[in-house]
């Protein structure tokens, strides 16, 4: 089994297509592996046996010109499937069971490709460790108590631990790049509009992208080239000409202009992490590459807008979960009383935490203090980096300023917890494209990111400066599968 | 900036979150402290900025304004904590 489940899904899909594997054997080998990993708690619902009978569905009639043909998919449980039930995370949202499916899991099913599960994720995508999760924590298959990151911790987790062949997650700070960069694999974020938002449960409206997942750049392309579709269902998805990410993928990155902003030298950061940072600097110079030195100077005020932003528009968003049309209802003497107790029953600390930033910030007499003030430097931030996109094609940084850490290391201070989304945040607030991928390890042998960049619209630069950069790392998750018995 | 008991159980008010004296306690502690965070951006002075509202530099495209599914009542009810198959029920509101 698992010479089936250490494949690409680029190998896996070709196998299928060349009819040495069938889509039930490959269905079946992640099963089975997925079985054997309950202690990673990657699933927050499985969906197996529907799987099993798709893939013999798949197997009796198979359509081989499709992108995903027959490949097995769990994914982060953000999004809407019809009739699975899709809990984000969260208490509030325990037994709902959507009657519709999210565009971005649509496009992936009418590729061919078949629901395995819902995967573990921070409470509607709250968190940086996959800790406020209503379902309990992830364990990172890299090492026992470790977490995976988050929010999509269970989607990097169930990739990383080859419960899937690739995932999908949504990224509204970093919480695609992060845990790809924790758990050793690569993970996209895509332009802002790029992949529609119709049927993700809503966190920060303006900030959330939908995004890929893989273990390669190839199969990151692939995939988002399934994903990324204009879609009338959501405003603001814009209708863009989409590359065909996967057939244009080149090594060829000569003569690009590569950008180093020297404000993402933080205080503190580990010297491995400046020393990967330099590793990633000669890569892309032994590729042809040109580097340049740029200055994003509001860098340090990202997080602070983030966390007046973020919360203010959660706080609209979460307004719906009320105990009436969907979801959870805690019993109260009268209305009030039922929706303040559903809420503060339903909603875990730190949803209710950002709940309450996001109400203050836009309350009688703070709104200009505070969320007007960071839309204006939103816009300041957009702005740097417009004006460094004059210089360069794209810019290198590291993903996060750690690696990945230990389960309740940072759990009681919240502000450390943010810290973790220091260079990732950035990208979110100008609506950018940017990429994590797996560049090395640190003493302790856990994975270290790297994280490109792009201009809005550019994701194949990103995908390419990847693609080239991957060849010169090698990377090699060290994976010694602890939690199968 | 300090956030007070008070104010918490304004904001909690306002969140429609219902919050005891010990969970109110720790929320202020740790909104103090994002607070604390926060008030970085004190330092720029943005006078002149224009606020960022969407990073998407086109604007919303228009759509007529159709009904494109229908009778999906059923649909709609399938999820409520309470109902009688053709309202929400919610907790008596008028007397």
């Amino acid at each position: 089994m698992s010479e089936i489940t250490n494949q690409s899904l680029t190998s896996l899909a070709q196998n299928i297509k060349d009819k040495k594997l069938s889509s039930e054997e490959v269905t079946k080998a992640f099963i089975e592996r997925s079985e054997k990993s309950k202690e990673l708690n990657t699933y927050i619902s499985e969906d197996f046996s529907n799987a099993i009978d798709k893939a013999k569905k798949f197997d009796q009639n198979p359509n081989l010109n499709l992108k995903l043909p027959g490949i097995p998919i769990a994914v982060k449980d953000l999004f809407c499937t019809q009739n699975v039930r899709t809990t984000a995370g969260s208490k509030i949202l325990e037994n709902f069971i959507p009657t519709y499916e999210s565009t971005v899991t649509q496009n992936i099913w009418d590729e061919g490709a078949i629901l395995l599960g819902k995967l573990n994720c921070d409470e509607f995508a709250m968190g940086s460790s996959n800790e406020t999760s209503f379902y309990g924590n992830v364990q990172n298959p890299i090492d026992k108590g470790l977490v995976p990151g988050g929010s999509s911790g269970g989607s990097a987790a169930a990739l990383s631990g080859k419960l899937t062949p690739i995932t999908i997650g949504t990224d509204t700070g970093g919480s695609i790049r992060q845990p790809a960069s924790f758990t050793g694999t690569v993970g996209l974020k895509p332009t802002y509009g790029s992949c529609s938002r119709y049927g993700i449960v809503a966190f920060a409206s303006s900030l959330d992208q939908a995004g890929p997942m893989a273990q390669n750049v190839k199969d990151c392309a692939l995939l988002q080239e399934v994903i990324s579709t204009y879609d009338k269902k959501d405003s603001t998805s814009i209708d863009f000409k989409r590359n065909e990410y996967s057939k244009e993928l080149t090594k060829d990155i000569k003569g690009k202009k590569i950008g180093i902003p020297k404000e993402y030298r933080v205080d503190g950061m580990p010297k491995e992490i400046e020393e990967l940072w330099q590793k990633g600097i000669q890569y892309v110079k032994d590729c042809g590459a040109e580097i340049i030195d740029i200055s994003l100077p509001n860098t340090s005020y990202a997080l602070p807008t983030y966390y007046i932003v973020a919360p203010a528009e959660a706080s609209s968003n979460l307004a719906r979960y009320d105990g009436v049309k969907y979801g959870f209802r805690a019993k109260g003497e009268n209305l009030i009383d039922m929706y303040e107790k559903t809420r503060s029953e339903g909603f875990g600390a730190e949803v209710q935490r950002r709940i309450m930033i996001g109400t203050y910030v836009l309350s009688s007499g703070y709104y200009d203090a505070y969320y007007l003030k960071a839309q204006k430097v939103r816009k300041l931030i957009k702005n740097d980096f417009d004006e460094a996109y004059k210089k360069v094609d794209a810019i290198l940084t590291p993903s996060t300023p750690s690696s990945a850490f230990k389960i309740g290391e940072k759990k009681d201070d919240p502000v450390s917890m943010y810290l973790n989304d220091i260079f990732t945040v950035p990208v979110n607030l100008a609506g950018l494209p940017a990429i994590s991928i797996p560049a090395g390890h640190d003493a302790s042998g856990y994975p270290l990111g790297l994280q490109i960049i792009g201009k809005a619209f550019k994701e194949q630069e990103i995908l390419n400066i990847a693609y080239a950069m991957e060849d010169k790392i090698n990377f090699k998750n060290n994976i010694t599968d602890w939690w199968i018995k | 900036m300090s956030i007070d008991l008070k104010t918490i159980k304004h904001i909690s008010k306002l969140s429609r979150i219902s919050v005891d004296e010990q969970k109110a306690e720790k929320l202020a502690e740790d909104l103090s402290s994002i607070f604390e965070f926060i008030e970085k951006l004190n330092q720029l002075n943005t006078d002149k900025v224009e606020p960022l509202t969407s990073v998407a530099e086109t604007s919303l495209k228009f759509r007529s304004d159709e009904v494109k599914s229908k009778n999906i009542r059923e649909q709609i009810i399938k999820n409520s904590p309470e109902d009688n198959k053709d309202f929400f029920v919610v907790p008596k509101v008028v007397e």
